[in-house]
């Protein structure tokens, strides 16, 4: 694996909503070119860690590195134009806009007409059933449409490192497979670094070169994905072994 | 679905007792002492009415009408067949041909409704940019109505400025005022922004009404200007005022279509879908790049524009202006226009409009009762059309997860 300068480093993220501590001295490296994926329990903190990358969620200390500037207290909206965009968990396409509508907002910040012209083949070229759905409503698509949606929304802003939440979340597994193969496609043609959250533990690290495990707000544990799909205490704890 | 008749008139029954027991204490607590004759009376009828219709109902569940609807719906087909075959700039023309031919068609008291109905057309879709588009929920949206007249009628009266000069500068007073408003409460959300946007339309009115140095308080502006223009007169261009009521029309026509026009392009530009983007989901639109706050702001002080503009003829309408014209009760009904209408629809809009300004003009013998029949007339239209008289785009049926 290449040691270059990590294209994302958090340096001991606390984030807590009121109160309560949601996450607390969360440290993760990503590095250019990688799918990095992040798994845990329920609760566990993985989407508070990326509400915290992409600045929704202000953490309470600690430090989020991007493409070598300091991000956390950023308004999350600069990002999408410095190539950081994230799908969000449960997608959250605009429901009442048609799927076209939807893909042209998620090159919002972009006045490269022709450029946008170009993505948008590209995600018709990816996802079939949108170009046959484009003029829509987002609202009435499936799940796995929806999905392929957002992910086609994220793709728009011509991301360097996309954060995909729970992508499999609530799919069918043979869209689950379609939506993986899609990932690793923008990973190795596209070129775009990925951090994955996901649930479905087996299923992310067989998809990434490297893994984070999160419980009750830590990282417990770091490796390559194939050491973690080995550990025993993996396999018991999120492989139901 | 049919309900079962027992059930029915067991709701009917419940119903009417509720309803005495609201009506009595109205109408039958007196300085006099207690009575019970005339909610009686009223009460008696409006059961009887009920029943009537309640029974129609009941009828028409069983096939009695079917007679009458067979035809009936076969009319309204062919009535769809044909208007679905007619072009849309055909329509458009019509539309606009109807509207200037208008005035020579009609008298005074039909221009002067007609006039109402344009300006609250113009309020009606500056409103629906912030809750039809934005999704932000105004109960304050006068005040920029206000700000506009006042800022017309102080400019008119102590530096004689042509109405033409003040049509933007109104504007933009009433923009600045939007986002004077707008910064500190943007970012609530919801019922929150509501409650203070009602606030602030309030403070609007009451700084009006108690600035009598500045704006002669409760006892309002006398002697504002009419629009002028030029107008060309045996071999030269002489000024005029355009003081008669068909004139003040194509006046306000042209701002309503200027303000159609407007709203149009911004619906269809990138902007307006941002807009929209930001009302279906804030947090997802920010994950875009949207910078939700600015764009709130801007949402706001756009619709303020137009409430400014409709302001400034409305003075110049008037000729005078006093801070009783810019209550609550004037938000209210631009908002319902926007509901009835169908929020974010221009055509509802202008639909919603028509229906709550020319309406109670054609009733006048009930005038009343006109409240009553509104409420009622709401009521029945969120049952039925719950997205409006002209609803904005179809929305889809949700399709089955097929895969």
């Amino acid at each position: 694996m290449t040691k270059a300068t990590p294209i994302l480093e958090l340096k001991n993220v606390t984030s807590a909503y009121g109160r309560i501590k949601a996450i607390s001295e969360v440290s993760l490296k990503v590095y250019p070119g990688e799918v990095v994926s992040i798994i845990g329990a329920n609760g566990a903190g993985k989407s508070t860690t990326l509400m915290s990358i992409c600045g929704v969620l202000k953490p309470v200390s600690g430090e989020v590195w991007y493409d070598g500037a300091r991000i956390d207290g950023l308004a999350a909206d600069l990002l999408p134009s410095r190539g950081l965009c994230q799908v969000p968990e449960g997608r959250r396409i605009f429901p009442r806009l048609t799927v076209e509508e939807n893909l042209d907002m998620g090159a919002f910040f972009r006045t490269d007409k022709d450029g946008m012209e170009h993505d948008k083949n590209r995600v018709f070229q990816m996802f079939p059933i949108l170009l046959e759905r484009r003029k829509q409503h987002g609202g009435t698509l499936s799940g796995g449409e929806q999905q392929m949606l957002a992910m086609g929304r994220a793709l728009m802003s011509r991301p360097k490192l996309l954060l995909l939440d729970e992508p499999s979340l609530g799919l069918a597994p043979l869209i689950v497979q379609q939506i993986f193969r899609i990932i690793q496609e923008i990973n190795e043609v596209d070129g775009v670094t990925v951090v994955l959250v996901e649930q479905n533990a087996n299923l992310a690290l067989k998809s990434s070169s490297r893994g984070y495990v999160l419980e009750t707000g830590n990282v417990v544990m770091e490796d390559d994905a194939q050491a973690l799909l080995a550990n025993p205490a993996i396999r018991a704890a999120y492989l139901g072994e | 679905m049919t309900i079962r008749a027992s059930k029915l008139w067991l709701g009917y029954g419940l119903a009417m007792v509720w309803f005495y027991f609201l009506l009595w204490p109205l109408m039958g607590i007196k300085p006099e002492g207690l009575e019970f004759q005339t909610s009686l009376a009223v009460w008696g009828k409006v059961a009887a009415a009920s029943a009537v219709l309640l029974a129609l109902y009941q009828l028409k569940q069983g096939g009695a009408f079917r007679f009458l609807e067979k035809p009936a719906q076969a009319g309204a087909e062919a009535l769809a067949a044909v208007t679905g075959r007619v072009p849309t700039w055909l329509a458009l023309c019509v539309v606009a041909g109807a509207a200037v031919a208008f005035p020579f068609l009609t008298e005074r008291y039909a221009h002067d409704v007609a006039i109402s109905v344009l300006v609250y057309i113009i309020l009606g879709l500056g409103l629906n940019v912030v809750v039809g588009l934005a999704g932000l929920l105004d109960l304050g949206y006068i005040a920029f109505f206000g700000v506009g007249a006042y800022t017309y009628a102080l400019m008119s009266v102590h530096f004689g400025l042509s109405f033409w000069l003040c049509l933007p500068i109104s504007g933009c007073f009433a923009a600045i005022a939007g986002c004077i408003i707008g910064y500190p409460t943007l970012r609530m959300r919801g019922d929150y922004l509501a409650i203070v946007t009602l606030g602030f339309g309030e403070i609007v009115r009451i700084v009006i009404n108690n600035w009598m140095s500045l704006t002669n308080g409760p006892n309002g502006i006398l002697g504002i200007k009419a629009p002028g223009a030029y107008w060309f007169n045996k071999g030269s261009f002489e000024h005029i005022w355009l003081n008669n009521l068909e004139q003040l029309y194509f006046v306000i026509l042209g701002l309503a279509v200027f303000t159609i026009v407007a709203v149009y392009r911004l619906n269809y530009s990138r902007i307006g879908r941002a807009f929209e983007a930001v009302r279906e989901d804030q947090t997802a639109a920010e994950l875009m790049g949207v910078n939700t706050l600015r764009l709130k702001l801007l949402a706001y002080a756009l619709g303020a524009v137009f409430g400014g503009l409709a302001g400034t003829f409305f003075a110049a309408r008037m000729k005078f202006v006093s801070p009783e014209s810019f209550t609550f009760i004037e938000s209210a009904m631009v908002l319902a226009m926007v509901v009835l209408g169908g929020m974010g629809s221009i055509p509802g809009v202008i639909l919603g409009s028509l229906a709550l300004i020319a309406l109670p003009e054609v009733f006048r013998g009930f005038e009343l009762y006109r409240m009553f029949v509104f409420g009622g007339v709401m009521a029945v239209m969120m049952l039925f059309r719950p997205r409006g008289l002209w609803p904005a785009k179809r929305m889809g049926v949700r399709s089955e997860e097929k895969d």
